[in-house]
């Protein structure tokens, strides 16, 4: 090695390099950390050894402790599914209709049913449950088919026009423009009835005119006062609050083509805890009865 | 500390060379005792007082329990949202550090930090059973016998004995101290209670009989910090060269010899391994025992005092031209020290204030975003508040929740079946408990939005919080 430069102030060799007058000095490292460092490396060793530590092509290499992330989490899951056994086997049990609200078990079926919500139902009603065009909000207090507890139960159990499901909600309204029921004048004026009773427009001759169609054609189901009856899960007209929308256009198509939305049977695909907590759930968004 | 191989060449690693400090008295000796006893009674001690908080709490005075989130100190009952206090805690450390380093240089390495104080419980250890530095030295050159064997059977288990006791009073700090206590030497502790003394334990024994100054000198980045801190106005350990040079000792001493006889006495007390001669330096953690060295040998030899002395770089300067030293009020007191000094009370004085108006009852309102609001069937509309009742007081409280603004709206639980709304809901909130509640709110489609839920205790000290909320209604359709 070539002869190496010495710092005059404290006498230890320099590595060569100077910045501004900066030199660095080449001390050397005391003896405790070189060891700490080499312990570390036979370490990392025996960790590659135990644990999964070498991509190869396909996967990792497995380490002779055989951990793998996908074990420790599975691992974990079946403690805290243990660790709720007892509750769901409760919540299985109880009948959700008379349960007392403020009991702990309704608390934990809440809570339950808000993360059974966001895996099967926030696909169409939303995250929020606030619901889109055709997906009813459950957040709000009006109800086709009922809102208390067993009437939510039951819609969940069984779902909306369900093939196959006898007890399923079923219910068809007519297409009244593409069946020929009503002309097109007679649907615009039936419109103007329906936006007449949901104060969204005036009187006037058209609604005048629909007033008697609507006697004669809705009125069996919707009843007289246009306020719906849920036996039939006919929505109430004379509200705020639409499924499809208020305006001119949509609820022309709606009387023309009639609606005919569907909801899955979830008795056949959820067990009973699921279904128990799901009704504590949306029944506890504000407009349960 | 490590000097070049002799060819000049740089060596891979540096051994760590044996430091075998001799013990000295004197004024500093004592100082740096009554510091060590009063740190490590405070450490030991404080796990074991007690302090009624009544049924609810732990009586424990200083707890960090974990477990229920919560900090203990005597009268003060932290909890998390509250960590701000620990941070201005931190800011005062901090800005404390500044303030000692400026007046009294690194006060805090030599006398308060725990690796000095361990450091030096060690050092006192092995003197009582190896004797004193020479006696250390002719040991650690003495053949193995069965006599050395069992007195370095002794320092080690004795050493070892001080780190359990130390692991052990740092985990009485998260945990019931009598109980932990009791079930630890039964066997009974928790896992995580044994593995912290284990790792404790280990640390203190190595740091205190094996580390020591390397610690200081490679682990801990203050030495370095304090290159910053320092200035020529600062108090630190300083030979006086002016006075001590040319040193000479025996026959060699004549009439220009200076005070400094060569003795070493500087250097075989320190317990870095330094030679305080050499001028300041980034080792020295200010321990001051040289001082003492000196002053001993300086009345033997009928010298004043102070060879080595607590000075800041600008006396010796002045003393060295033959002029007078600032007086040491002057030292203390400079628009630095000070400007620090009002840093730190102001935030002390700050959380004091803090903490004596702060309420044991908070309320913290969430607005549901999704959905913001809800359309109701009759025209009104409906926006759901999630709240947050603390209760931080051990003792059961009626409250009363109320709406203040936003005529005509009403609210009720979303727990409730009934839905009666009220302007005013009630809840007993259990001790030492945050209760949640979905509050829904049901108000006209038109109105103002700002409005306020009012949280009032129904006791005798009606303690109040106001949290101002909004409320969110669909935009009209032009």
């Amino acid at each position: 090695m070539t002869e190496r430069k010495i710092d005059e102030a404290t006498g230890v060799p320099t590595m060569g390099h100077e910045w501004d007058g900066i030199q660095e000095l080449d001390n050397p490292m005391p003896r405790w950390w070189l060891l700490t460092f080499y312990a570390c490396i036979i370490f990392a060793i025996g960790y590659c050894i135990a644990y999964p530590a070498i991509p190869l092509l396909h996967r990792a290499t497995a380490g002779m402790l055989g951990w793998t992330s996908h074990g420790q989490l599975a691992e974990e899951t079946a403690k805290a599914e243990a660790a709720r056994a007892a509750t769901k086997a409760a919540l299985a049990k109880v009948d959700i209709a008379t349960l007392d609200p403020q009991s702990p078990l309704m608390r934990a079926a809440i809570e339950g049913g808000r993360a059974a919500f966001k895996i099967n139902c926030a696909a169409c009603h939303g995250a929020g449950a606030a619901g889109a065009k055709g997906y009813p909000n459950l957040n709000d207090d009006d109800w086709l088919w009922g809102g208390t507890r067993a009437d939510i139960h039951q819609t969940l159990i069984h779902g909306i026009r369900q093939p196959g499901d006898d007890a399923t909600h079923m219910s068809r309204m007519p297409a009244f423009g593409r069946d020929g029921i009503l002309k097109a004048d007679d649907i615009d004026d039936v419109v103007s009835y329906i936006r007449l009773v949901s104060r969204q427009e005036r009187a006037n001759a058209s609604s005048a005119r629909g007033a008697k169609l609507f006697a004669t054609n809705c009125a069996v189901c919707h009843g007289n006062d246009a306020r719906g009856g849920r036996q039939f899960g006919a929505p109430n007209l004379t509200d705020g609050i639409w499924l499809y929308g208020g305006d001119r256009d949509t609820l022309t198509a709606t009387v023309a083509n009639a609606r005919y939305g569907v909801m899955p049977a979830w008795g056949v695909k959820l067990d009973p805890a699921t279904l128990n907590m799901l009704t504590a759930y949306v029944h506890s968004l504000g407009g349960g009865e | 500390m490590h000097a070049p191989s002799p060819d000049g060449q740089a060596r891979l690693y540096a051994r760590r060379a044996d430091i075998f400090p001799r013990a000295i008295g004197g004024f500093y000796r004592r100082l740096k005792w009554a510091v060590m006893v009063a740190t490590l009674a405070i450490y030991y001690v404080t796990p074991w007082i007690r302090w009624n908080r009544g049924p609810y709490a732990p009586d424990q005075a200083v707890l960090v329990d974990l477990a229920h989130r919560r900090f203990y100190f005597f009268a003060i009952e932290i909890w998390p949202h509250e960590f701000y206090y620990v941070v201005g805690l931190l800011v005062m450390a901090g800005i404390g550090l500044f303030l000692v380093t400026t007046t009294v240089g690194r006060a805090w390495c030599g006398y308060a930090c725990p690796q000095t104080v361990w450091t030096d419980l060690f050092l006192h250890i092995e003197r009582a059973i190896d004797g004193d530095r020479n006696a250390q030295v002719r040991l650690r050159k003495a053949p193995w016998s069965i006599a050395k064997a069992s007195r370095r059977l002794l320092k080690h288990g004795l050493w070892l004995g001080v780190g359990l006791v130390t692991g052990g009073a740092w985990v009485f700090y998260f945990a019931d101290a009598p109980t932990l206590a009791h079930n630890f030497v039964t066997g009974q502790a928790a896992y995580v209670a044994y593995a912290t003394i284990a790792i404790l334990t280990a640390t203190t024994y190595v740091f205190g009989g094996f580390m020591r100054e390397q610690v200081c000198l490679y682990m801990c980045p203050w030495p370095r910090i304090q290159g910053a801190m320092l200035d020529e106005r600062s108090l630190i350990v300083t030979y006086k060269d002016w006075r001590g040079e040319p040193r000479s000792h025996g026959l060699k001493r004549s009439e220009t010899s200076g005070d400094c006889i060569d003795c070493q006495a500087c250097v075989q007390v320190c317990p870095v391994g330094i030679d305080i001669r050499d001028g300041a330096q980034f080792a020295c953690i200010t321990c001051a025992l040289c001082i003492d060295a000196c002053d001993q040998m300086m009345a033997k030899i009928d010298r004043p005092r102070g060879l080595i002395d607590y000075a800041t770089l600008e006396d010796c300067k002045a003393e060295a031209a033959g002029a007078k030293p600032v007086p040491i009020r002057r030292t203390i007191l400079r628009p630095r020290t000070i400007a620090y000094f009002s840093t730190w009370g102001a935030v002390g004085l700050a959380m004091v204030f803090a903490l004596g108006a702060r309420t044991r009852l908070d309320l913290a309102v969430g607005h549901d975003r999704n959905p913001l609001w809800v359309q109701l069937s009759d025209g009104a509309v409906r926006n759901a508040y999630t709240i947050k009742i603390r209760n931080m007081e051990s003792r059961a409280r009626p409250v009363a929740l109320t709406l203040e603004g936003l005529p005509g709206a009403a609210m009720w639980d979303s727990l409730t079946d009934d839905h009666r709304a009220a302007r005013a809901l009630g809840f007993v909130i259990a001790p030492d408990q945050v209760d949640t509640h979905r509050i829904y709110v049901r108000a006209p489609a038109t109105g103002g939005q700002d409005f306020a839920f009012l949280l009032r205790a129904q006791d005798q000290q009606r303690t109040h919080v106001r949290v101002a909320a909004r409320f969110e209604r669909p935009e009209i359709q032009p």
